[in-house]
């Protein structure tokens, strides 16, 4: 629909037309602001928090797990923080000097910020997630939110509102 | 003829004053959409784009997604 909108700009003696091909679902997929009815609700992005610790994959265990807080595990994230991996702590880990890379699972399960908190939270129910990581459409990480918090929310927003969005 | 611009393109030239305009009916941009754009939705283009918007200003345009 913008192509022909573009086009019909041009025919009308626009000049300087761009097209944003991707649309708004990959401006709201990217956690960029919106406005309009849907973005009165609370959305993912809200409750994800950017304190997840985060790691290389040639980091050593060892000096990871020394900065990891109150998380139970640490996003693996590349030059560009995108995400290509996670690792959960254990408390049984004994190879301080191992690599993340051996250790973490590739590939996690990732959550967009503009999801209704309500379908998060019953997604991480079902997924059994926690947290969740959520990130841009190219990976990017932008945070991790505890299934805690997200239901917590998507409660409020309910009694707030009187139903999901 | 249009250039087609990701959502960085997008920013900057909205930063340098340019118009954004999504061409969905009414019900889907009240629905949702961009922050600060405004509705022309494609029906109406001919008679609302000559009104709304300036000729020698850059406009961008967007949809829902790759439609």
């Amino acid at each position: 629909m913008s192509g022909r909108a573009a086009a019909r700009l041009d025919g009308l003696g626009f000049r300087s037309v761009f097209r944003y091909t991707p649309g708004k679902m990959d401006w709201a997929a990217n956690g960029l602001p919106t406005e309009g009815h849907l973005a009165r609700y609370p959305r993912l992005g809200r409750v994800a928090r950017a304190d997840v610790p985060t790691c290389r994959v040639d980091e050593r265990i060892g000096d990871v797990r020394d900065r990891r807080a109150s998380w139970p595990i640490t996003v693996v994230v590349d030059d560009h923080a995108v995400v290509v991996g996670v690792l959960r702590h254990d408390p049984h880990d004994v190879d301080r000097f191992a690599r993340v890379e051996q250790a973490m699972r590739p590939g996690p399960i990732t959550l967009r910020p503009n999801i209704p908190l309500a379908t998060a939270a019953e997604y991480l129910r079902r997924m059994g997630l926690d947290p969740a990581l959520v990130t841009t459409s190219d990976g990017v990480l932008l945070g991790a939110a505890r299934r805690e918090d997200v239901e917590r929310l998507a409660t409020e927003t309910v009694a707030r509102t009187g139903g999901k969005p | 003829m249009a250039k087609e611009v990701l959502r960085e393109e997008v920013r900057e030239l909205v930063g340098g004053g340019a118009a954004v305009v999504e061409v969905l009916p009414a019900d889907e941009y009240e629905h949702e959409h961009i922050q600060g754009a405004i509705n022309i939705p494609l029906r109406n283009l001919d008679r609302e784009a000559p009104e709304r918007l300036r000729r020698n200003e850059p406009v961008i345009v967007y949809c829902n997604d790759y439609q």
